[in-house]
């Protein structure tokens, strides 16, 4: 104690004082130790009077009227915040879903004018987690004789048995409307988990396949709530995929981009209705 | 989230844009911008969390990344927008004068300096919200407000005459 305080105050000891960084017997402690030391006093006391001078600039700032351009941007950005909040209760997409979407997802034009790049680029999906629903996706869609493991007359067995495997109780899609019917589905190894791959099947012989299962539990938890959908196109078959509450899905198909966005938004209403 | 809590934040936000950048109009812009940027990211910001210590956030990565806005200042010329400074008038003279003296002064410093300096005299932020809002560590932030105290109290002991208002501008590519 003795040695501590004949030791003279730190710069960060003296800002603490003056910013009032440290209060009560820490404080106290300080102000004594500053008592002995004209130097640090005098230092003090100029910082305190940088301080007051600084708290008294553009102080009229604070009571002009905003202006309406600003006003205007903040109203526009709180719509936009509420209307992400609201589409968060509903258990409908995040704001980068609808923001990556941009066109044709919504006709609400705030919506539009934020097509976002940016959001698309930053949002840390996998791609390993593509790279391993597209291998599933070639070796198996061709497999003639057991595409799947539990075929779609034993539904209900299958969505349980992978629910239970995966974790997360599982929805399967139904495509028909877009003239896909279900094949089957089987458990898959992932480099995070099981995976559990559903196959679709149109009348033309046309195979699709939904590839799922949780993601790495990611660092921050604001990742494992971003949605955006990414197009994929590298490799032998397309896929989009999406990361929803920490689970990923990726539908892969040989068909063009607009014919495989409409079904991954059927699958991603259904799965989140 | 309540629009008024957002509006609520503008005039601080005004306030530290006009000290950061000494200019009415770019102020206003970085403000503007802010809030754009805010409409686009706001993913992520938590419900529940520090709104105004978010926002100085995202104002803080407009303002040191944003070269053009500096190449627009250097374009105007004086960094000091004294007309703007002449309405603080509520005060006799020498308030004005002063105020103008410590903005020039502030405008002397490093971007860097003069960040954490206002945010923690100004806006009486923790230096551990300084730490978070500059994306700085803690000790980088000590040592940026050590050397902006030191700094700015001999640019304000120094005679008026030898604190010439040009400053080295920082050599600046415009990035297409």
């Amino acid at each position: 104690m003795d040695s501590r305080s004949t030791r003279p105050l730190s710069d960060d000891e003296l800002h603490a004082l003056v910013d009032g960084q440290v209060s009560g017997a820490a404080r106290s402690v300080l102000e004594e130790r500053l008592a002995l030391e004209p130097d640090a006093q005098a230092r003090v006391a100029q910082w305190q009077q940088q301080k007051r001078r600084l708290q008294g600039l553009h102080r009229a700032v604070l009571d002009e009227a905003v202006p309406s351009p600003l006003l205007e941007a903040a109203r526009q950005t709180s719509r936009v915040r509420q209307s992400a909040d609201r589409w968060w209760r509903m258990g409908g997409m995040a704001a980068g879903v609808v923001l990556s979407f941009g066109m044709g997802w919504l006709t609400h034009t705030h919506w539009q004018d934020r097509q976002s790049g940016t959001l698309l680029s930053r949002i840390p999906v996998s791609s390993e987690f593509v790279r391993q629903a597209r291998y599933a996706h070639t070796v198996y869609a061709p497999e003639v004789r057991h595409p799947v493991e539990v075929t779609a007359a034993e539904q209900t067995h299958l969505v349980h048995w992978l629910s239970k495997r995966l974790g997360r109780t599982l929805k399967v899609p139904n495509l028909s409307a877009q003239g896909y019917e279900l094949v089957g589905g089987r458990l898959l190894p992932g480099d995070t988990g099981a995976r559990a791959q559903f196959m679709f099947q149109n009348g033309a012989g046309t195979r699709l396949t939904l590839y799922l299962g949780a993601m790495q539990a990611p660092a921050q938890s604001e990742v494992t709530k971003e949605t955006a959908f990414r197009f994929e196109t590298d490799g032998a078959v397309p896929s989009f995929y999406w990361v929803e509450q920490g689970f990923g899905y990726a539908l892969s198909g040989p068909l063009q981009r607009d014919a495989l966005m409409q079904l991954a938004q059927a699958v991603y209403q259904q799965i989140n209705q | 989230m309540d629009p008024s809590d957002l509006l609520a934040q503008i005039p601080g936000l005004r306030r530290y844009a006009r000290a950061l950048t000494g200019n009415t109009w770019a102020a206003d812009d970085l403000v503007q911008d802010t809030l754009e940027r805010a409409c686009s990211k706001w993913q992520l910001w938590t419900v529940g969390t520090d709104l105004r210590a978010w926002l100085f956030t995202v104002m803080h990565n407009l303002y040191a990344s944003d070269m053009r806005r500096t190449l627009r200042r250097q374009q105007t010329g004086a960094p000091v927008d004294v007309d703007a400074l002449a309405h603080e008038l509520a005060a006799p003279n020498d308030t004005t004068a002063l105020a103008i003296d410590l903005q020039r002064c502030l405008l002397q410093l490093p971007e860097e300096q003069r960040t954490v300096l206002l945010l923690v005299s100004m806006e009486d932020m923790s230096y551990e919200q300084v730490a978070q809002v500059t994306g700085s560590p803690l000790g980088t932030v000590m040592s940026r407000l050590s050397r902006a105290r030191a700094r700015l109290q001999q640019l304000l002991d120094a005679p008026a005459s030898t604190q010439g208002i040009p400053f080295a501008a920082p050599v600046l590519r415009r990035l297409k």
